[in-house]
């Protein structure tokens, strides 16, 4: 039995108290006296140049105090992007400008032009109709392939479409040719992984604040990462050095991903409240959110698989492009290279890999990382290729899975894309997926489903990810910007409660719950002696904030590093105050007690005399009790798991229906099992989201056509089945002090492939054999054309 | 939104001379009418709102059959005309939310005439009687095109006249975003024949399928459209469906809507 708020126990979230009482404080609920509303006066069209803005009426109208536009902004860097890849040719990627408003074109249906900034928000919009914007439209490209092959240019003085053609493993590029030209097999297929838009439940917020006095700026903002933003916006945008600037996330009512990156509105109200020297608001509305926030996914990809006449596979390789957008987002090279191509052996010993990635521009909102990124769009062309050649091999998929499998005794793993894995057992999650999921009875479910005239399916997918990012030498090699290392500041009060201040950052993710279990654990005092504070750069070391499943596996072990030091000097205190060796110290349930002794010292005893150092070794110790450290992780963490999908499809409307869902995972060691399956729980949803429902869809003229939730489906409660989700199945990370791997992404990453998988077993079963693949999402249209197209 | 002002008559004529004003507009349940504004996409001067007017609220049996209040809430339909109509019941109890349901009107839903809205089809199905403060319109005559209506300017309907049918069934299959009918099919049998309408497929908006009536008033069972050829030149194409998918969904949810009214 795990201690109650310790590791291992299903500690309630605290921090759900005031979520669900209306209590939390969200960026949207701070207001500043003085503050002035800001309006964005966007892009209607997907291309044109910009030939007139005019904003003499509406300067004159009640309540405006400005109205800017990018002559407002000269001087004033790009928004930059935080890495940077290097294509096949030695060239580093093209890197066109990303202004603050736009400069001259727009580029994207939602890219801002102008601002009108005035003393209520309605008095912002009325002027903003009369903002007189006169635009010569040009013709916009959209298609990827078509964006390479001479379209339109997004951007003139770069004169390509072709951000960078990427290869990797380049030198394995021969040697994969020559394995397809060897294989007893080979298996095609071209997909798409769908574009999606994020929707986190709170839309993106800014409020710039500036005291003219200091000459100091607070940004508050609904960001992910506030430290990333300070070092973005101060450094390359404004020119504003760090001390001079506060960034404030406060509460966050999700990211997904959409809340890393630095925003133009961000430098935008900083910019302004200096300027007009009275805070500045902004505050998205919902249809703004769809043309503005960066998006996710969008590859078309060509996969192949080489097989041996054992079915043994040989060789992958993997041609895709990946759309940028109008605009490189912070993190966006990276996504389709270094987060999916590190990932294409998935939980295979297929010995050579090669991927080429072209990542392309196009009249579109810019796209960057999802939840997931990149890895479930690896993840979901290789679960896809795999199955479809079991199909035509005539082989089982689990069985062809099971003997390509990396084996239990092959850890650490040396994959041929680069990354080694620390640990696993594939053979465990899949025997523990089909035990949940009563695979025996398939069968027997099927027939019943077909006595009523629906098609059941199972589906099977397995997942690898690399979360945990990530070693700082590592990615600076592969064009990070950034160092991926996380922080932590320990504050021991004088009565022996405790504040972590860490460079994590929660938005949903419940870590003021589990990081206050891991100090209850080390130290022995009760949870609620514990406090977590995030999100201000004004209180918490330079951190790199909650993205790619990194917060326990990186934030967590600096704290855990953090609290090592202070139980270290703790031990010192005790050993002087009990006269005895440090090294008889031992530390249990809160207590110092000295090693063949009744000698006794209480926590607050100790957290006492240092701050009030009375009896203390003042000549060789500083009082006090507070620790920093930084951590920086030597490896990714590798979470895998086996995924499970039970569909019935009805023939005559094509509409899927899951009956059921099954999550087998291994995590490592997990320090809150409900938090661990309510992260799982959500990352099915969007998953299931992605497989089923959601599509974001530009025409050709780069009008956005599912923009809004009418057009857009997000998943439902009652699209989603009772999941069964398991984690038992644990082989603990080897190289991080908690031996955990991160779960933030796991479902969203595996589904997927499980649900499409599903849906083409059952139209098999029906008798549907020419349908080889449908693209997501799977709706009940696309599933009827491919059964009677 | 734009600034309006806003007004709550209790009775039809007062509600009338309001709307008789330049840019005055009828504000029923504010489900379509409210966002729309919120958009900047309409802006009245005025809102007349209709739901303070006694008569036209509540569901009640009387001459030619049920009628219904124009601004009576689509959750008070589905629970009172369940006794008297239970197909049309369970269609408005299948609109939208709770808070859509509890705010938005059949009214409202008839002078909107979304092609995709499912109301329609029960008024045509029904044979209905659209009352206004003017006259009154058979449904045959009512509808014509997508959001078009015989509605005049400032012209109010009060309420709807449904003959209520031996045997009906409405079955909606849902559009995964909006959940509004990708498609709808109201099947209603009469003594006098069967009437089937449906919704959300055609470009036209909703539209009567008289081969299927013709077929059903033979044979009353679902088999009896399975020969009928469904056109797909008319249907709606857009991201959640073709064309050819909406017709092959008017002929499934036909003889689904025959099987379940019985
Ligand atoms: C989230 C959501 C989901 C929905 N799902 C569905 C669905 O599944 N199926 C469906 O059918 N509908 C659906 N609707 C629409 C809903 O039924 C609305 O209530 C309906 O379309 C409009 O009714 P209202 O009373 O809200 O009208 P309002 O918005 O008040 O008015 C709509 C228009 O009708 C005019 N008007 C209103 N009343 C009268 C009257 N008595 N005489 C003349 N003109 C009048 C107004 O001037 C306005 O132009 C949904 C709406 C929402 C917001």
């Amino acid at each position: 039995m795990p201690k109650d708020g310790g590791i291992g126990a299903s500690t309630k979230r605290r921090e759900d108290v005031r979520f669900l009482t209306g209590k939390g404080r969200y960026t949207d609920d701070i207001n500043i006296r003085g503050q002035l509303y800001a309006h964005f006066i966007r892009s209607q069209v997907a291309h044109g140049t910009i030939r007139k803005i005019d904003t003499r009426d509406a300067e004159a109208m009640p309540g405006v105090v400005k109205v800017f536009t990018s002559a407002d902004f000269t001087g004033v860097g790009g928004i930059p992007t935080g890495w940077q890849v290097t294509s096949r040719d030695g060239q580093p990627m093209l890197e066109p400008k990303h202004p603050v408003l736009a400069e001259g074109k727009v580029r994207h249906v939602g890219d801002p032009i102008a601002v009108v900034v005035a003393e209520t928000l309605d008095q912002a919009r009325d002027a903003a109709e009369a903002v007189e914007i006169d635009i010569d439209e040009l013709p916009a490209v959209v298609d990827m392939k078509a964006a390479v092959k001479g379209g339109p240019l997004v951007h003139d003085e770069i004169g390509s479409n072709l951000c960078y053609d990427w290869g990797f493993v380049e030198e394995n590029k021969a040697a994969v040719d020559e394995a397809f030209k060897k294989a007893a097999h080979v298996t095609t297929l071209d997909l798409v992984n769908n574009r999606l838009i994020a929707n986190p439940m709170e839309p993106r917020v800014a409020v710039g604040d500036y005291e003219d006095h200091s000459g100091q700026h607070t940004l508050y903002t609904t960001s992910q990462n506030p430290h990333v933003i300070r070092l973005l916006m101060g450094a390359f945008v404004l020119a504003i050095p760090e001390h001079k600037l506060r960034v404030v996330a406060p509460d966050v009512g999700g990211g997904f991903g959409s809340k890393i990156y630095h925003y133009a509105e961000e430098a935008f109200v900083t910019k302004a409240a200096q300027i007009l020297k009275r805070p500045v608001k902004w505050t998205s509305s919902r249809s703004e959110a769809f043309i503005s926030d960066a998006q996710g996914r969008d590859h078309l990809t060509r996969i192949q698989l080489a097989l041996d006449a054992d079915h043994n596979f040989t060789a992958l390789r993997c041609e895709t492009y990946a759309n940028m957008g109008a605009y490189l987002s912070t993190f966006a090279p990276c996504i389709p290279t270094w987060l999916h191509g590190t990932l294409l052996a998935g939980n295979y010993k297929t010995p050579l890999v090669y991927t080429n990635v072209k990542a392309v521009f196009t009249n579109t909102v810019p796209v960057d990382a999802y939840r997931g990124a990149g890895r479930p769009e690896a993840t979901f062309q290789l679960e896809r290729v795999i199955d479809m050649a079991a199909r035509e091999l005539g082989v089982s998929p689990v069985e062809l899975r099971r003997k390509n499998f990396i084996q239990p005794d092959q850890f650490p793993y040396q994959t041929p894309v680069a990354v080694v894995y620390d640990t696993g057992n594939y053979q465990a999650t899949l025997d523990k997926l089909l035990d949940l999921s009563d695979h025996a009875g398939f069968e027997a479910r099927a027939a019943e489903s077909k006595a009523r005239g629906k098609l059941r399916g199972f589906g099977l997918a397995h997942y690898i990810e690399a979360c945990g990012i990530a070693p700082s030498n590592l990615v600076g090699q592969l064009g990070a910007r950034a160092g991926l290392y996380e922080s932590a500041t320990v504050r021991v009060n004088a009565t022996g409660s405790i504040t972590v201040f860490t460079g994590s950052h929660s938005h949903g993710q419940g870590h003021e719950t589990t990081f206050a279990q891991v100090i209850s654990e080390m130290i022995g005092i009760d949870a609620s002696q514990v406090d977590i504070v995030h999100g201000d750069t004004s209180n918490s070391p330079m951190g790199m904030g909650t993205y790619g499943s990194r917060s326990l596996a990186v934030g967590g072990s600096a704290m855990v590093k953090a609290t090592n030091k202070i139980i270290n000097k703790a031990k010192k205190i005790a050993a002087h105050l009990m006269e005895a060796s440090e090294a008889d110290i031992e530390l249990k349930g809160g207590k110092f007690t000295v090693a063949g002794t009744d000698k006794e010292k209480s926590w607050v005893d100790i957290t006492l005399a240092a701050y009030v150092p009375h009896n203390y070794p003042l000549e060789s110790m500083e009082p006090g009790l507070e620790e920093t450290a930084f951590y920086d992780p030597s490896n990714f963490t590798y979470p895998a798991g086996a995924y499970g999908c039970e569909v019935e499809v009805d023939p005559d409307t094509g509409k899927v229906t899951i009956l059921s869902f099954t999550a087998a995972d291994d995590f490592g060691n997990v320090v809150n099992p409900m938090i661990v399956a309510g992260q799982v729980h959500g990352g099915l949803a969007q998953g299931i989201g992605q497989a089923m429902l959601e599509n974001c869809v530009f025409d050709e003229n780069g009008q956005l056509l599912s923009g809004s939730f009418m057009d857009y489906a997000m998943p439902r409660a009652d699209d989603v089945p009772f999941y069964s989700v398991d984690h038992s199945c644990a082989t603990p990370c080897t190289h991080n002090p908690l031996g955990v791997k991160g779960c933030g992404e796991a479902g969203a990453i595996g589904s997927p492939p499980a649900v499409v998988n599903a849906v083409l077993d059952a139209l098999h079963r029906g008798g549907f054999t020419h349908v080889t693949h449908i693209d997501m999402p799977v709706s009940p249209s696309r599933v009827w054309q491919a059964m009677h197209g | 939104m734009h600034n309006f002002d806003f007004v709550k008559p209790s009775t039809i004529a007062e509600a009338v001379a309001a709307l008789s004003h330049e840019g005055a507009q009828a504000l029923s349940g504010g489900q379509t009418l409210i966002p729309t504004m919120k958009q900047r996409l309409a802006a009245p001067a005025t809102l007349v709102s209709l739901t303070g007017i006694a008569e036209m609220q509540g569901v009640c049996l009387g001459d030619g059959g049920l009628h219904i209040g124009a601004a009576t809430p689509h959750a008070t339909v589905a629970r009172e005309a369940k006794a008297h109509y239970p197909a049309l019941a369970k269609l408005a109890g299948g609109i939208g939310d709770p808070a859509v349901r509890n705010k938005g009107t059949v009214g409202g839903s008839l002078a909107n005439n979304d092609p995709a809205a499912c109301y329609p089809s029960a008024v045509l199905a029904s044979g209905a009687t659209i009352v206004t403060n003017t006259r009154t319109i058979a449904a045959d005559d009512y509808f014509q095109g997508m959001f078009t209506t015989a509605l005049h300017d400032g012209e109010i309907i009060t309420s709807v006249v449904f003959p209520i049918p031996e045997k009906a069934a409405y079955v909606k299959f849902d559009q995964p975003a909006s959940r509004f009918a990708l498609t709808g099919v109201f099947v209603a049998k009469y003594a006098g024949g069967v009437r089937v309408a449906v919704t959300g497929a055609s470009q036209d908006g909703v539209f009567r399928w008289h081969e299927a009536e013709a077929a059903l008033s033979a044979n009353f069972s679902p088999a009896a459209v399975s020969g009928l050829a469904m056109e797909s030149r008319h249907m709606i194409a857009d991201l959640h469906g073709t064309p050819a998918y909406r017709a092959n969904l008017v002929k499934v949810l036909t003889s689904r809507a025959v099987a379940a009214a019985g």
